[in-house]
């Protein structure tokens, strides 16, 4: 048996008792000393929040406002999305783009009524908020907002819970945000599920925390259940799936380019990408599905059935909904097909698998 | 008689002849958490001391199960490979790992007795 340990100066959400209070394993996680499971254990916090509500603490999550003139317009510049026409109290998925198309950071946008609010990646956050600072500091306001939790309430009976503590969410469609008081609410999430993100004063967000946690529905998950929710709904994790060396088609998230972007370009990469999309990617990334019961984790290499290396796999484990491993990874693009025979190279030893259609399981957001 | 020892990696061993019984400690399956899949060895591999005799792999990672000893793999627990959450639930009894043939009895008195290891968790853990 081998067991990490780390040592190093790290730093806390305002939820940081709240977690140890309830005997949560806390780890080192983008630079935060943050809650990767509770004493049930990850299995059984992933299958609450897919029969009733998880709450996760994201406070570690860069919120960052842009206001000023136009911050839609100048923000198009660093993204390929469709900004300018995203409506007020509407959220949409994008990413922050290098020079050659590489993806720098995904990151969540909503219209607010003073500007666009965005969520960005803990491990990214300075570096985008750099970015943000050299390429658009002198056309918008950046605001850091530091002083804000984030907490995520995820699951079929996340809307009937926050209904009661505030009520109106509940008609909130997937993808809208909405200010209440000092609260926004967002219904959106990263498990697959119907669910919110709220952002409170980071004053208010322990009292908050408890009385989520005291609705019955309601228990706490930590970032491992948060990890094996969003493989199974097919989503991407930031610096495994995607990262400076992929482009948005490769990952396919084409569907996350404007229609008029594609025509306009105007975002960085913008000539290789829309060539990407013309010509076709060279590899793909899939859903990958073992025929046995062996996880096959990120960095495990992929070959075809004759052994010649095709790819590799950057999420895999196991899916507890599912009941078994699954993997996402990147594939030469003539392997990409749904139900293409590969192997996965597991300790040296190949093991069959298949490429499968995502999400692994169906998504269940709210659409009015 | 059986006499039980433990190792720095958190492996138990306990002993009963010239056999001994493989797994591990509670501590163990704590850390790791929900144990989701095990790889065992095959029968009759001669595994050195120190080396890898078995895999355990929670949601989080996989981790190695080394051979607190040198030995004949004469049997391996086909349970747990069909329910692994068992290493969690009963990791010092129906979730053990392997049986090998004894090579060196000093290997085995070299290794920690309970209150060692008891000692060792609390000091390292």
């Amino acid at each position: 048996m081998t067991l990490a340990a780390s040592a190093a100066p790290l730093k806390r959400t305002p939820l940081y008792d709240v977690h140890v209070a309830r005997g949560a394993k806390m780890v080192p996680f983008a630079g935060y000393e943050m809650p990767v499971q509770y004493p049930v254990g990850i299995i059984a916090e992933h299958l609450h929040t897919r029969t009733q509500a998880g709450l996760f603490d994201v406070s570690h999550m860069g919120q960052v406002r842009l206001s000023g003139s136009s911050p839609d317009i100048a923000l198009e510049t660093l993204v390929p999305g469709e900004l300018r026409g995203l409506a007020p109290g509407r959220m949409r998925y994008t990413l922050m783009l290098n020079d050659s198309g590489g993806i720098i950071d995904d990151l969540m946008v909503t219209r607010v009524e003073d500007g666009l609010v965005l969520v960005v990646n803990a491990a990214c956050k300075d570096t985008d908020i750099a970015h943000l600072r050299t390429e658009l500091g002198r056309i918008v306001v950046i605001d850091v907002l530091g002083d804000r939790a984030l907490l995520a309430l995820q699951g079929p009976a996340a809307a009937a819970v926050l209904e009661r503590l505030l009520p109106g969410v509940a008609t909130m469609p997937f993808l809208s945000g909405a200010a209440i008081g000092e609260f926004f609410v967002t219904r959106s999430g990263y498990t697959g599920e119907d669910g919110f993100e709220i952002s409170i004063p980071s004053a208010q967000a322990a009292e908050w925390a408890e009385r989520l946690l005291s609705e019955p529905e309601v228990a706490p998950a930590g970032l491992g259940a948060r990890d094996t929710l969003r493989l199974e709904a097919g989503l991407c994790l930031y610096g495994h799936d995607i990262d400076e060396s992929t482009n948005p088609i490769e990952a396919g998230l084409a569907w996350t380019i404007g229609k008029r972007r594609r025509d306009e370009g105007g975002f960085p990469g913008a000539a290789a990408i829309l060539a990407t999309l013309a010509s076709g990617s060279g590899r793909r990334r899939v859903g990958i599905l073992p025929d046995g019961r062996a996880p096959a984790r990120d960095g495990t290499i992929i070959t075809d059935p004759a052994g010649n290396e095709i790819g590799a796999v950057t999420s895999g484990g196991f899916g507890p909904t599912v009941g078994g491993p699954i993997a996402m990874g990147y594939v030469a693009a003539e392997f990409a097909a749904i139900g293409t025979p590969l192997n996965l190279l597991v300790r040296d030893v190949p093991r069959p698998a298949r490429v499968v259609k995502l999400p692994f399981v169906a998504t269940r957001y709210y659409r009015g | 008689m059986s006499e039980l020892r433990f190792t720095r990696d958190h492996e138990w061993v306990r002993r009963d002849g010239d056999t001994v019984v493989i797994g591990i400690t509670d501590y163990a399956q704590e850390q790791l958490g929900d144990v989701v899949y095990v790889e065992l060895p095959e029968l009759g591999r001669q595994i050195a001391q120190g080396k890898e005799a078995a895999v355990v792999e929670s949601a989080k990672a996989a981790s190695e199960v080394y051979a607190p000893v040198s030995g004949e793999v004469v049997a391996v627990n086909e349970v747990i490979a069909g329910d692994p959450g068992k290493v969690n639930a009963d990791p010092m009894g129906d979730g053990w790992f392997l049986k090998l043939r004894l090579a060196d009895p000093a290997q085995f008195d070299g290794l920690m007795d309970e209150a060692a290891y008891r000692k060792f968790v609390a000091e390292n853990g």
